[in-house]
């Protein structure tokens, strides 16, 4: 196991960060700070649906660049997977997200904080698929 | 215009979140799902504080009628454990595992110009579009 008190720090310190932009969200536009679902109601439109989520999106991407230039150490040189792998974990993630109805943040933080039993359900399962997928990969000598 | 602005905000903040908490590195994902290997606990942390600061704002939020710029809230109200639930969820682990991103941080790393990220993000919504096009009505 590694221990490194400075990063579980900074791990809660982004936990809160997240916290507070999704509570920023249902506040004042009221809605469920998921990024699958968000992003996903982009690529079927729904009249009135677009603008907000298009904004949050936006957001997301523009957030990414101001990491980029204060905290580049949020973007270590380390991709250890190349593009055709990401693809496919790509695809996944996509359908998966819909057929499950959210992702980390719907289901793992903002679902769990309702105390949801279907958002219970969904993050035991996608850790644990994960873990399985971890594994798998190691064996094949993908990782 | 103050609603676009306000997801726009909130967008721009997640996204700080997840780089602070380390969620844009594949590889520490990667060790926190490596629970048979050399498991890095850290990302935990990334929950807990997520769910203790959303948990408590959560509560204090929604004794409010409305949100500020808004006319309601929209909150899922499903209870229902479903297989889509599950199969949907395994599938989605099973990419974050691969890949090491999720969805935010995928969007969040765009500006990298990492080709891995880039293709990530591609079929991300190529799986979301055949999902919302092709295969909805016969899952759901």
């Amino acid at each position: 196991m590694v221990i490194d008190i400075n990063a579980f720090l900074m791990a809660l310190l982004g936990g809160v960060v997240i916290g507070v932009a999704a509570a920023m969200l249902l506040l004042l536009v009221g809605r469920i700070a998921g990024i699958s679902g968000i992003t996903s109601g982009l690529v079927k439109p729904v009249k009135g649906e677009v603008p907000w989520r298009a904004a949050f999106v936006g957001g997301l991407v523009m957030g990414g660049v101001g990491l980029l230039a204060f905290y580049p150490q949020a973007f270590p040189e380390l991709v250890s997977r190349g593009p055709l792998l990401t693809a496919i974990a790509g695809l996944l993630v996509g359908v998966g997200t819909q057929l499950g109805s959210g992702c980390t943040s719907g289901h793992g933080v903002c679902g769990i904080s309702r105390l949801s039993g279907r958002s219970i359900v969904a993050t035991i399962t996608f850790i644990s698929a994960g873990a399985i997928a971890v594994v798998v990969m190691r064996a094949m000598g993908l990782a | 215009m103050k609603i676009m602005a306000s997801a726009f905000l909130s967008g721009l903040l997640f996204a700080i979140g997840l780089g602070l908490a380390g969620m844009t590195d594949p590889l520490k994902v990667i060790g926190f799902l490596d629970f048979f290997g050399s498991w890095n606990p850290t990302l935990a942390f990334v929950m807990v504080g997520g769910i203790l600061s959303y948990g408590v704002l959560y509560r204090v939020i929604t004794k409010r009628k409305a949100p500020l710029f808004g006319s309601k809230f929209s909150l899922p109200t499903r209870k229902d454990l479903t297989p889509q639930l599950v199969v949907g969820s395994a599938l989605f682990g099973i990419g974050w595992g691969m890949g090491g991103l999720c969805p935010g941080p995928g969007l969040a790393s765009l500006v990298t110009g990492s080709a891995s990220v880039l293709s990530f993000v591609v079929a991300m919504l190529g799986g979301m579009a055949l999902y919302k096009h092709v295969l909805e009505k016969r899952l759901a």
